[in-house]
């Protein structure tokens, strides 16, 4: 066979193939979600459990007979944590199905690029636990939503936990900050710094350069400071890095705080003994199992449907992330279904004041198998946020144990440091500030 | 048949010397252009301008900048994402630091920043050479990184080292469509690609020809290395200083110092050796390649309906992409645009070949 006929044959086969799939297409109505996920690069040990929580959850929506009968649609865009391919993906997501009901984009950096393009499209972005963190002020931010905490409020907790620790005082004091060296890493440090001058404790700044596999000097630093205690902001393969750098300097474990990103079980379970007493901050509480986890067990892993490759998976914190951000922004559907008619498909601006307008109470989420995992939630035009709980969660070694009660941040510290930096933005970028009162 | 050059007669130096001496060639670019900036503004989606068009514009602009430096003049660099960091970084403090700047100052401004920085680090090669140098622009590359995630300055005391383009604009003409970007790119890149197709067809282009084919011969018949070698780095920085500029404001608009990491520099660098070296339109195929390329690998396995899961069409798409390159290189070692130059010598000859 000559090159010309193996291509004949080729595009024969292409085109018949292209011919069969071409068939099953305008279906019934559609919510359409688009998954913006990183399965692969630097930071896929974090991302494949967190596009596997958002995708079992939608499926089990669409088990349970959809939203108000609107199935949803969704489609994966993998970025490898890359903002160029990020915003590709956007570009090519946000027009799909009748137009996509709001993004996540798993990434501090893609959200820093899609922010400037939401207003124009007006797509809602939602980043539950990271993003910009003042953009919890929706008077400026009117598409991003950080839903349930950010940075900010997370930093705040874990000081607040110190703080217990310390019998309130944190006087002189050493707190290092391991951080990856993006925007990600860079986030809490205002908040510190803040609450470093309060406190009276001192703050070293670690940076580690991305991907986060070469910590050696950072650790020797910390060997010779002797730091009380470390926070790590770190993701994927810079977790258990730094966890093994921790145990072979000898730095104590729990003295240490990792961000909920660092927390999750893949970053400790190959580590397993080794990294005893290694502290977490959870969004609410995601390090608990409850109802939901049985129904996606029941209805999407029993049939053979599961997202993961091992059920095992359900429970992994970073999979329950995943299905606390698929249930918010199903609920902002249904929310906002409520006001625009329901089983009908919504705009992605009525989503948005779907958001804008959720309250999740006690009783809905028990209803939803999310009560133990989250506190009731509720949003509004000023408070993009939401309502922000955090907790403490310790690995024993073989699992995680929830070690702390409920921390709330602090609004004195974190509320005027949103309201300073989104100013700054909206000065910035051009923004008129949008009116709340009605 | 149709393209030949018989019966054209240059009657003066000027006809004898411009670009596309054939005629056909001449229109059939000019029509390219024109299509370019009337016809496409029309005809293709959103999707394709944000996603497809603009970053090939803005890439082809780069590798034409970084074409200048390794294919005309011979000076490998591993630097060139550092110098579309300057261009961008520069541009933004111009814009966030002075009250009504104009945009296309602040691009200006952001392209000789680039400039007074390649140039600077160019002058290790006017000792060492060859992959010595690349090694020595690399330094570029790791001193770009320490400076835009370490000084605040650079990002205006960005909390988060992320930093934002305020709203484009020129003399009133307010930038915010995907058409209006693209209609921006495509502007510069042609007033940048024409430039430098003339900077190389004259004086100063066979300097930079003679340095990369002998420096030692060149020195002898009196072209002064330094001059030739500086005003290599300064013109190639320039340009795509200006490419990281609007990479930055552009495309991204918000970025952060990954988005000009080493893998840009060497993405640059692939992109002109599979375009092809010393050649201006082998920097748009070089991009074209690199752009398009993945994003249709991408697609394929959506549009066959082709069940996989995403890791696995990511790596596909990237083992098929490693394989062309590879396919590519040993068809055809100097590049897309030597295969655009046969294709020209073959179709002069076309339907009788000898």
């Amino acid at each position: 066979m000559t090159f010309k006929q193996v291509a004949l044959a080729a595009a024969l086969v292409a085109a018949g193939i292209g011919g069969l799939a071409a068939a099953p297409a305008a279906q019934a109505q559609e919510q359409f979600v688009p998954l913006l996920v990183y399965r692969t690069g630097q930071f896929a040990p974090l991302g494949i459990p967190w596009a596997d929580g958002k995708q079992d959850y939608l499926k089990l929506v669409n088990a349970k007979g959809g939203v108000n009968g609107v199935k949803i649609a969704y489609e994966e865009c993998e970025t490898a944590y890359d903002t160029a391919k990020g915003v590709e993906c956007y570009e090519r997501l946000k027009g799909k199905g009748g137009g996509a009901a709001g993004f996540d984009p798993q990434s501090t950096g893609i959200t820093f690029a899609v922010t400037d393009k939401a207003p124009g499209d007006k797509m809602p972005i939602i980043t539950t636990g990271y993003g910009l963190s003042q953009s919890a002020d929706g008077k400026v931010f009117e598409w991003n939503f950080p839903l349930l905490g950010n940075y900010w409020t997370a930093a705040d907790s874990i000081i607040q936990d110190i703080l217990k620790k310390e019998k309130g005082s944190l006087k002189g004091k050493k707190i290092a900050l391991v951080y990856h060296d993006s925007p990600y890493g860079k986030e809490p440090i205002p908040l510190l710094q803040k609450r470093a001058a309060k406190e009276g404790f001192d703050l070293t700044l670690l940076p580690v350069t991305a991907p986060g596999v070469e910590q050696k000097s950072t650790w020797l630093q910390i060997r010779q400071q002797r730091p009380d205690y470390v926070l790590l902001w770190s993701a994927g393969v810079m977790t258990p890095t730094a966890i093994r750098e921790a145990q072979a300097t000898g730095y104590p474990r729990e003295k240490m705080y990792a961000i909920w990103w660092a927390g999750s079980d893949h970053d400790v379970k190959d580590i397993g003994a080794g990294a005893k007493g290694y502290q977490t901050v959870t969004i609410h509480n995601t390090a608990e199992r409850d109802k939901v986890h049985d129904e996606v067990k029941a209805q999407v892993y029993d049939k053979g449907q599961g997202t993961a490759s091992d059920p095992k998976e359900l429970g992994a914190m970073a999979h329950t992330r995943g299905m606390v951000i698929s249930m918010l922004q199903v609920e902002a559907i249904r929310t906002a279904q409520e006001k625009y008619g329901k089983g009908k498909v919504m705009t992605s601006e009525q989503v948005r004041w779907g958001l804008e307008n959720l309250n999740l109470t006690q009783e809905r989420l028990n209803e939803l198998g999310f009560g133990k995992i989250i506190r009731p939630v509720k949003t509004s035009c000023d408070n993009h946020l939401g309502t922000d709980w955090s907790r403490i969660a310790q690995w024993d070694g073989s699992k995680w144990t929830v070690v702390s009660d409920w921390y709330q941040a602090d609004k004195s510290m974190v509320d005027p440091l949103v309201k300073e930096y989104a100013e700054k933005y909206a000065k910035e970028k051009n923004v008129k500030t949008r009116s709340c009162t009605p | 048949m149709f393209y030949r050059e018989t019966g054209q007669f240059k009657t003066s130096y000027a006809a004898d010397q411009q670009i596309f001496p054939v005629a056909q060639d001449r229109y059939a670019v000019l029509a390219f252009v024109a299509v370019a900036f009337f016809v496409v503004p029309f005809a293709v989606s959103d999707y394709t301008f944000q996603a497809v068009l603009i970053p090939f514009l803005i890439m082809a602009l780069a590798a034409l900048g970084l074409n200048i430096l390794v294919g005309y003049c011979g000076q490998i660099s591993l630097g060139t994402g550092a110098f579309m960091a300057v261009g961008a970084y520069a541009a933004y403090n111009l814009q966030a630091r002075i009250e009504g700047m104009p945009l296309i100052l602040a691009l200006i401004g952001g392209g000789l920043m680039a400039m007074v920085f390649g140039v600077v680090f160019g002058l290790p090669s006017l000792r060492i050479r060859g992959l010595y140098l690349a090694v020595a622009t690399l330094a570029a590359q790791f001193f770009m990184d320490w400076l835009t995630s370490r000084a605040a300055w650079v990002t205006n005391n960005s909390s988060s080292g992320s930093v934002s383009a305020g709203p484009l604009s020129i003399l009133g003409w307010k930038i915010d469509t995907p058409v209006e970007k693209y209609l921006l790119c495509l502007g510069i890149l042609c007033l940048l690609a024409l430039a430098a197709k003339n900077l190389v067809r004259g004086a100063i282009g066979r300097e930079w020809m003679a340095m990369r084919d002998m420096d030692v011969a060149a020195a002898v018949i009196g072209i002064r290395p330094t001059y030739a070698k500086l005003s290599a780095f300064a013109v190639s920085s320039f340009i795509v200083g200006v490419a990281g500029a609007l990479w930055g404001f552009v495309h991204l608009g918000a970025w952060e110092p990954a988005a000009f990491s080493l893998d840009r520099s060497l993405q640059l660098l692939f992109m002109i050796i599979i375009g092809g070296l010393g050649s201006i339109v082998g920097s748009l195929f070089g991009a074209a390649f690199f752009v398009l390329l993945p994003l249709l690998l991408n697609q394929v396995p959506h549009w066959l309906g082709l069940p996989l899961s995403t890791a696995t069409a990511t790596y596909l798409e990237h083992m098929i992409f490693g394989a062309l390159i590879v396919f590519f290189l040993i068809v055809e070692p100097h590049g897309l645009a030597k295969l655009w130059a046969t294709a020209r010598q073959k179709l002069r000859l076309w339907p009788f070949p000898h």
